[in-house]
């Protein structure tokens, strides 16, 4: 096609050959974006956590007020609860935006994808996996979690959380453009969930037996490494797919 | 560089049945495309195939001469889209809505400079004084007048519209109608799909869909 060059009419100086304002500035933007409208409906944001709370409190009505018996399961029960909480807020993640349009606006963004998705997925831990894990030993306190594990429960549920987020962002992403996709997320992420909770819960067990501690957790901090490397790129892959229906 | 959209022998198939086949299009700088056709003959998907969202077609999309799939950034970076939903998010302010759609076109002063610059934006769209309203609360038509102030706001030689008329009072009809012609006044260009009757003038094509 060379005929393009002279037959092209004067002022094509509008044509810009790369954006000229940086990633940051719409990563920034994305995140205080998110924020915002989570804090403008916190009834979103808290369901996770009064899920939370309510489960852990009816398991010593359910099954015995007894501390020595609470102490031996509180380990793994805090992290299925706080597990299936994180679960329960991910069909909301992309939701939003694909009903009002702004997810198309999102992938017609010049920036890199995987980066700007990055940014929801973190907000969605921020607002979601950070609070559970920071609510998670007050609710310790309540299944008799022996002393020194409330660090360890915090800790590993904050990296254990942001995993999960990350895993999950890629099941929502690839259920967004179906009108039910709460239970089918669950169906596709909970299979890779598990490795997270073996190692988060057995942080914790670790913690009330008084083992070492750190070769869960470094291998949470694994985990996280690899899902920060490769899902961003897998949620973006899967948003284009979604829109592409 | 000159800006120039191409399709060679587009073709897309929905459901069995061919929405249009051996599609050929060109468009220039300094032209609007209006796409034409009933509902249900393709206009939304051939505009999604032509902004680069869809890859489920056949043929061939040239963007100033190279292949879109090479030259993608490129293209993404002059394009604006304007879709069936407007994209504007209830809980935020049309203020803060365009703070986001500002940062997210790569403008370089998306932050709290651009905020003398996004207040005109929504007066010149007829806005003024629904700033700080939650988008929520307004009309349709105010909440598409949101997603039109993107076209002020941010500079795009190539514009993209599904329907843009939609929900539109009358006295906004005329103004984005003599704002397209202004666009394409200065070189600019703009693809549209809408039932409403344009202003014939030399710069205006027309492609039919569904007649096949």
């Amino acid at each position: 096609m060379s005929s393009n060059v002279e037959s092209s009419p004067p002022v094509p100086s509008l044509l810009v050959s790369e954006p000229e304002g940086g990633l940051m500035v719409a990563i920034r933007a994305t995140l205080a974006r998110d924020i915002t409208l989570l804090l403008r409906r916190r009834g979103e944001m808290l369901n996770p956590l009064v899920f939370f709370a309510l489960v852990i409190t009816l398991f010593p009505i359910g099954i015995s007020p007894e501390p020595a018996m609470l102490a031996s399961i509180a380990p793994g029960l805090l992290w299925v609860a706080a597990l299936l909480a994180a679960l329960l807020s991910l069909d909301s993640l992309f939701r939003g935006d694909h009903d009002d349009g702004a997810l198309e606006q999102l992938l017609l963004s010049p920036h890199p994808l995987p980066l700007l998705a990055l940014a929801k997925v973190a907000v969605h831990w921020l607002m979601t996996g950070l609070p559970l894990a920071l609510m998670a030993p007050l609710l310790g306190v309540m299944l008799a979690l022996p002393a020194g594990s409330y660090l360890v429960l915090a800790a590993s549920l904050a990296l254990g959380s942001a995993v999960l987020s990350l895993i999950g962002a890629i099941g929502a992403a690839l259920t967004v453009g179906l009108s039910r996709g709460g239970v089918l997320i669950s169906l596709l992420v909970l299979p890779l969930y598990i490795p997270v909770l073996i190692f988060g819960a057995g942080a914790v067990q670790a913690a009330v037996t008084g083992a070492n501690v750190m070769a869960h957790l470094a291998i949470l901090g694994a985990l996280l490494s690899v899902a920060l490397g490769l899902a961003p790129f897998a949620i973006a892959a899967s948003l284009r797919i979604s829109l592409n229906g | 560089m000159s800006l120039r959209l191409q399709a060679r022998k587009l073709a897309c198939e929905r459901d069995d049945r061919w929405l249009f086949r051996d599609l050929d299009l060109t468009l220039e700088a300094g032209e609007i495309l209006r796409i034409e056709g009933p509902n249900g003959s393709g206009k939304t998907t051939l505009l999604k195939i032509l902004s680069g969202q869809l890859s489920g077609y056949e043929g061939e999309l040239e963007w100033c001469g190279e292949p879109m799939r090479r030259v993608r950034r490129d293209f993404l970076a002059n394009l604006i889209y304007l879709g069936h939903a407007p994209g504007v998010k209830a809980a935020l302010t049309p203020l803060e809505n365009l703070a986001w759609y500002q940062a997210l076109a790569g403008e370089a002063n998306a932050g709290r400079n651009g905020q003398p610059a996004r207040m005109a934006a929504l007066e010149a769209i007829g806005l003024g004084g629904f700033e700080d309203v939650p988008a929520g609360q307004l009309s349709a038509g105010q909440q598409r007048r949101v997603a039109l102030a993107r076209l002020e706001l941010i500079p795009r030689a190539l514009w993209v519209l599904d329907e843009p008329f939609t929900a539109i009072d009358r006295d906004g009809v005329a103004a984005l109608e003599a704002r397209l012609a202004q666009h394409v006044g200065r070189g600019g260009s703009v693809l549209v799909t809408t039932h409403h009757v344009l202003k014939a003038t030399a710069r205006l094509r027309s492609v039919r869909l569904g007649d096949a």
